[in-house]
């Protein structure tokens, strides 16, 4: 695949933002009043990175990943907020491209590769004709090319390619048409891919083969990647800085050692010690009390407040907003430093503070 | 003792002719009273069908089901019955597993009423405020008159298993009880069942595909893997998570992604020979785990089902070269 990629976007140049988020805002409109989805994110996406989005059902994170190709559904709307593009010096105002360089941005800068394979292709055409409608609608006029394009991701992507370019995706296994989805969110050289919940429904074996795939897609090509998953697992394995994802707000966003060993939210601290996992010895795991709230009759203050075993009285009225807690670390909480003592007193996974690495590079969020 | 449920010799096939399929193939499992067992696998290994045959909602296609001992299928119906309300199921999808037009009210008492574990409806609603509050739906009053589509995901859950505990039941079959509902509720949902198991008794078959789950809710029990339709190891948890035998328990858990940053970057997953699950409709011959086994020997593997053979440290795998110490953890 393209070498000329690595060359002009460096992974040393941290600094670089291809995408910029600020102050996104995402209301449903429904009969029972606007949903308020995503409420107030800022984020940089960086040169190079991949970010996890981590949090629950109905988190807002899809509708966020959605917002940023603005395939969200016409009850939807961005307001107020600015998402900004980057490349090659030039800057993009996301949210007013007219619908033709909308149509150009969409998969040839900024890929989604979407929630449960299974329905994201056209079930009565061939993976062939698919790429070439996407291929024909952004402007390519030669099939040859581009069909070597496709057998050469495809064979990237770890599939028998002359066997799948012809098949209808139902004569792929899940895994299989995973990878094949993944080659086609390539295939126009996006600079950003975002991927809705790639692993999730897939065999564990399957999920192996899928993540094994991005990291190299993450060492080899160094794209920008956007990872929207419920599962701390996947976050784990593939990202670089770990955002969560509470009713609509990023609550907590640091470097994925600093989320997962010293996290500084009570929600981040909640669902790490909710996850069980396979190695190591049998820990007692805690549930976080209540359910995630209801979006349209949100509580006030801190939205997580009612679940918090931190909360106190000032959690009931203000909301608090990302504030450092770190090297490149930020939480959104008005007692941090009670979590950080918590921590400190149990450690996750039985990591003390001496054990972080901190980046050299001190960035925003 | 005699086992509580036992599946001798089970196997279950769908269809018919060419296109018969075994989902369950010559399964024998026995569970104890007060035992937690934790059938793990892939998706199409037959954990659901096994389920299904243990609950009665299926009949075998050969073998036996034994419920204390007795063959389900040469019982009269008293005894029939008896074992239908000792033995029940939660599923896997709370959205498709309550009527939706049914109150939780409704839900939970009529099988009270139905097989006259109450006297009156007074009584009936007593219960069902019990069995409420048992599941943690507090306060249960407000419950009751609740619809499903008012419900969480976790909370259609609880009343799931209210429903599932209304004819007092000795054994639970848990079908993927968890892994529809979100993470940060998922434990307190296990950690209800296993209150169960200590308060009232409950032997459960936890049926899941995740092997993190499965040693956090069976750490005290033992964890069974199927393959393909076969049971190709069993034994505690505790074994069978930290020395794995079977050369596919092993390469499930070196694959299972974990949410811990070091312990990911450390992990390496073993690399099968084929990525490819066979097709049911096309059993490989032998060990149907063969195509993939990176310790596959010809001549050895591919001939005869490999038999469950006593490992060290408890429970069996059906390997056939496992005791040449040709594969180490």
């Amino acid at each position: 695949m393209s070498q000329d990629r690595s060359q002009h976007r460096p992974m040393t140049s941290n600094t670089f933002s291809p995408l910029s988020l600020h102050n996104i805002h995402i209301a449903y409109a429904t009969r029972a009043g606007p949903v308020q989805a995503v409420r107030g994110v800022t984020l940089d996406l960086l040169a190079g990175e991949s970010l996890a989005l981590i949090g629950e059902s109905g988190s807002g994170k899809t509708t966020l990943g959605l917002g940023i190709v603005r395939l969200l559904a016409k009850t939807a709307r961005i307001e107020p907020g600015t998402i900004t593009y980057r490349r090659d010096g030039q800057e993009i105002d996301v949210l007013g491209l007219k619908p033709a360089a909308l149509r150009r941005f969409r998969w040839s800068e900024c890929a989604i590769v979407f929630q449960s394979a299974l329905n994201a292709f056209n079930p009565v055409l061939r993976i062939w004709d698919q790429v070439w409608d996407v291929a024909h609608a952004h402007g390519w006029k030669d099939d040859k090319a581009v069909r070597q394009r496709a057998l050469d991701l495809l064979r990237f992507v770890q599939l028998d390619p002359e066997r799948v370019i012809h098949a209808y995706p139902h004569e792929l296994s899940g895994g299989m048409r995973q990878r094949a989805l993944i080659a086609m969110a390539l295939l126009l050289d996006p600079q950003i891919l975002i991927l809705d919940e790639p692993t999730t429904a897939l065999d564990i074996l399957t999920q192996r083969t899928i993540i094994d795939l991005l990291r190299r897609l993450k060492e080899e090509q160094h794209f920008a990647m956007i990872f929207i998953s419920h599962d701390l697992a996947l976050a784990a394995e593939l990202a670089d800085r770990v955002a969560t994802i509470y009713a609509g707000k990023v609550v907590e966003i640091g470097p994925v050692h600093d989320i997962f060993y010293h996290p500084r939210h009570p929600y981040t601290l909640g669902l790490i010690r909710a996850v069980p996992t396979v190695s190591g010895d049998f820990e007692e795991l805690t549930s976080i009390p209540g359910s995630p709230p209801n979006l349209i009759n949100l509580p006030s203050g801190c939205k997580f407040h009612p679940r918090c075993p931190f909360a106190t009285g000032r959690c009931q009225e203000e909301e608090p907003e990302l504030e450092r807690a770190g090297l490149n670390h930020y939480t959104a909480c008005w007692n941090w430093p009670e979590v950080k003592r918590e921590v400190e007193i149990h450690p996750i996974h039985g990591k003390t503070q001496s054990t972080i690495a901190f980046s050299e590079t001190e960035g925003g969020p | 003792m005699t086992a509580l449920i036992e599946l001798c010799d089970v196997s279950r096939a769908f269809g018919e002719g060419q296109e018969s399929i075994t989902a369950v193939d010559s399964i024998s499992l026995a569970i104890e009273p007060g035992e937690i067992v934790c059938l793990v696998g892939e998706s199409g290994c037959g954990k659901s069908t096994t389920g299904r045959l243990v609950a009665g909602l299926l009949p075998p296609t050969s073998g036996y089901v034994l419920f204390r001992g007795q063959d389900i299928s040469q019982m009269d119906r008293a005894g029939y019955r008896r074992y239908r309300h000792a033995v029940q199921i939660v599923h896997q999808d709370p959205y498709s597993s309550l009527n939706p037009t049914q109150s939780v009210r409704q839900i939970i008492t009529t099988p009270l009423r139905r097989h006259k574990q109450v006297l009156s409806r007074s009584q009936a609603e007593r219960q069902a405020l019990e069995l409420l509050e048992v599941v943690d739906l507090t306060p249960a009053l407000d419950f009751l008159n609740k619809y499903p589509h008012e419900l969480s995901g976790g909370q259609r859950q609880r009343v799931s298993v209210a429903r599932a505990l209304t004819l007092n039941p000795a054994f639970i079959v848990a079908d993927e009880a968890v892994s529809m509902v979100d993470v940060s509720i998922r434990v307190s949902l296990l950690n209800m069942l296993a209150r169960l198991r200590n308060e009232f008794d409950v032997t459960f078959l936890f049926i899941t595909h995740d092997l993190a789950l499965a040693k956090y809710f069976a750490w005290e029990g033992r964890i069974v893997v199927m393959y393909l339709g076969r049971v190709i190891e069993e034994g505690p948890t505790p074994r069978v998570i930290r020395n794995p035998r079977h050369p596919y328990t092993q390469a499930l858990l070196s694959a299972v992604p974990e949410a811990d940053p070091e312990v990911a970057q450390r992990k390496h997953a073993i690399e099968l020979r084929s990525a490819n699950i066979p097709s049911l409709l096309d059993l490989p011959p032998g060990c149907t785990f063969h195509p993939r086994c990176p310790y596959f020997v010809p001549g050895q593997c591919d001939t005869a089902v490999p038999p469950l053979v006593s490992v060290v440290g408890g429970g069996s795998a059906a390997c056939p070269i496992i005791n040449q110490e040709r594969i180490r953890s």
